[in-house]
């Protein structure tokens, strides 16, 4: 998701002369291409991140199109006042993307995981959130994001991860995507976590469950037509993310669904639990931990569906 | 365009001016904060009757000058400035903090014409102000930008990210201001945090850096008019919280007292508004 990230956003930079991209210490090599490309439009803001959000606000209500970069917590927890009152408050066009999302980086220490911040962006007036599922994804997000007068917050993933659509989707802000159909029940994937979601729809079809797979890319605002139509029509719909299962994506559709008159469906949210990891693992054991694997999530679909 | 009311008589008048009506409106609204206003209108004045290339009838054109006065606790000497300036009636301070008001104790976003920025929470203007002098940069524009801060203000770390960053940048249309009263919320702005020697941390900092008496407007006027083509310009002025009001300068307890009536009329008469 990285390079893509780089790679689009330098096509969208020599697409529109007001692109400008702020990073905070990291990517500069990633970046060659775009600084070639677009001389004069992308600043190393140095370890600064506070500094660097105020920075793309001025760029912003001047006229151009900011993207911010760097790895997720910072970006977030770091500058979340900056990110409220300047970028939201002002309600200035400026896109934040946070990248090693997660538990991407879960080998780096709790530092570096982000399990809490859409929870936290999303009560943000004005912004949008979202969390792409895979390279293609991050270079539809980033044009629908550029296509937006208001801001916009992304995280996305690491770099080599699978990707899952074979082109690059037309993907609408808050309109989420259907990449398997189903007739049992029904799993909404926010971010990195789709391989794992179609991994257990697998597992649920060879045990005669048919599982419909949504990327739900955009955690705010929510896709309510394509919840209605799952809560209406499944037996079970899941959420599944790399964040906590409070305030993501299992937070929100548990929100909106306290307001729905009868939906037949009944919710399971795979996430995160509230509490730091403390354990040194990668990714993927990371994940084992907290049940975010294709086995656990087949298994929990499987026994509520019956 | 620059005000043609320029004499050092003028000001002054203008200067007392507003210093009458920001203690009127305190008592008026019963709002804090009057001696940090009190402090920061001789740099106002001479910015915006002597320096800022602004046209009060299009506030928003994009090679305006801005200026964002980032201690948004100060905002009603912004609100006097902008309304003797022309950019909005006269009248619509004496609905300051009133219910339904635009004019909130701190500004909100867009409230009133010339507002660049609202602010109130510390540290957020002088990041903003860079992001606007590097796009006049990459737009090829010459308007200049100028961010006013109180001492205080430079507790935060978001000021000292940005003091680093924009001297990296070469910003030398970037000036900011940093009204030294010596005073914060409650106490000395040199005991709190080590403040001391500000001129010299600016300077340390790669900021063109010069001292001024801040209730000189001439003198201000002329350290605001000098831009570096290399190096952003930090102006230290040295100022009094209360200034203007003797029984208010450099009394702390005016940051957050109320006028009562019999005070605003003595106030008023030693500014020779009565």
């Amino acid at each position: 998701m990285r390079n893509a990230f780089a790679s689009e956003i330098t096509k969208l930079g020599v697409e529109d002369e007001r692109v400008v991209l702020l990073s905070a210490d990291i990517g500069n090599r990633l970046f060659e291409d775009f600084k070639a490309k677009c001389p004069g439009r992308f600043y190393n803001c140095g370890v600064a991140e506070a500094n660097m959000v105020g920075v793309a606000t001025g760029l912003a209500m001047a006229g151009m199109r900011p993207v911010c970069y760097t790895i997720t917590n910072f970006i977030t927890y770091r500058c979340i006042e900056q990110i409220r009152v300047d970028v939201c408050y002002h309600h200035q066009p400026v896109i934040i993307v946070g990248t090693g999302s997660g538990l991407s980086y879960a080998s780096l220490g709790g530092t570096h995981h982000s399990c809490e911040e859409m929870g936290m962006l999303r009560l943000l007036p004005g912004l949008a959130v979202m969390a792409p599922a895979d390279a293609m994804e991050v270079r539809g997000a980033l044009r629908a994001a550029l296509g937006q007068t208001s801001p916009v917050y992304m995280r996305i993933g690491k770099k080599g991860e699978p990707v899952i659509h074979e082109t690059t989707p037309d993907l609408m802000i808050g309109k989420a995507i259907v990449v398997r159909e189903g007739t049992d029940v029904c799993i909404l994937s926010a971010g990195n976590m789709l391989p794992t979601c179609l991994q257990a729809a697998d597992l649920l079809a060879a045990n005669g469950c048919s599982a419909r797979v949504v990327s739900f890319h955009t955690i705010k605002p929510l896709d309510e037509a394509c919840l209605a139509e799952a809560f209406g029509k499944f037996a079970v719909v899941a959420t599944v993310e790399e964040h906590s299962v409070l305030g993501g994506l299992g937070g929100s559709v548990a929100e909106w669904l306290s307001d729905q008159p009868a939906p037949r469906a009944r919710l399971i949210r795979f996430g995160t639990k509230d509490e730091f990891l403390h354990e040194t693992c990668e990714q993927e054991s990371a994940r084992k931990i907290f049940g975010l694997t294709a086995e656990n999530i087949s298994a929990r679909l499987k026994a509520l569906w019956q | 365009m620059a005000s043609s009311l320029t004499t050092t008589e003028d000001l002054s008048r203008i200067s007392r001016e507003i210093r009458g009506k920001l203690v009127e409106m305190s008592h008026n609204a019963g709002t804090p904060h009057l001696g940090s206003a009190l402090s920061v209108v001789d740099i106002l004045v001479a910015a915006y009757w002597n320096v800022l290339k602004i046209d009060a009838k299009k506030p928003g054109d994009e090679t305006r000058d801005r200026f964002i006065l980032s201690k948004g606790h100060a905002a009603t000497a912004l609100y006097v400035t902008l309304a003797l300036r022309g950019f909005f009636p006269k009248e619509l301070l004496d609905s300051f903090a009133q219910e339904g008001s635009p004019l909130a104790e701190q500004p909100s976003p867009n409230c009133a014409p010339g507002v660049e920025l609202a602010t109130g929470s510390l540290g957020h203007g002088l990041p903003v102000g860079i992001g606007l002098a590097l796009a006049a940069r990459i737009r090829k524009m010459d308007y200049r930008v100028f961010v006013t801060m109180s001492d205080g203000e430079c507790n935060e770390g978001s000021v000292w990210e940005a003091a680093l960053f924009a001297p990296a940048q070469k910003l030398g249309r970037l000036t900011v201001v940093i009204d030294y009263n010596k005073w914060q919320a409650t106490g000395r702005s040199n005991e709190i945090m080590a403040l001391e020697s500000l001129p010299a941390k600016w300077s340390a900092f790669g900021w063109k850096t010069s001292e001024v008496d801040g209730h000189d407007i001439e003198a201000i006027t002329r350290e605001l008019r000098k831009t570096d083509n290399d190096k952003p310009t930090a102006i230290i002025a040295h100022t009094v919280k209360g200034k203007g009001i003797s029984f208010m300068e450099d009394d702390n307890n005016w940051h957050y007292r109320i006028p009562k009536s019999e005070e605003v009329t003595a106030a008023r008469r030693e500014l020779g508004l009565l």
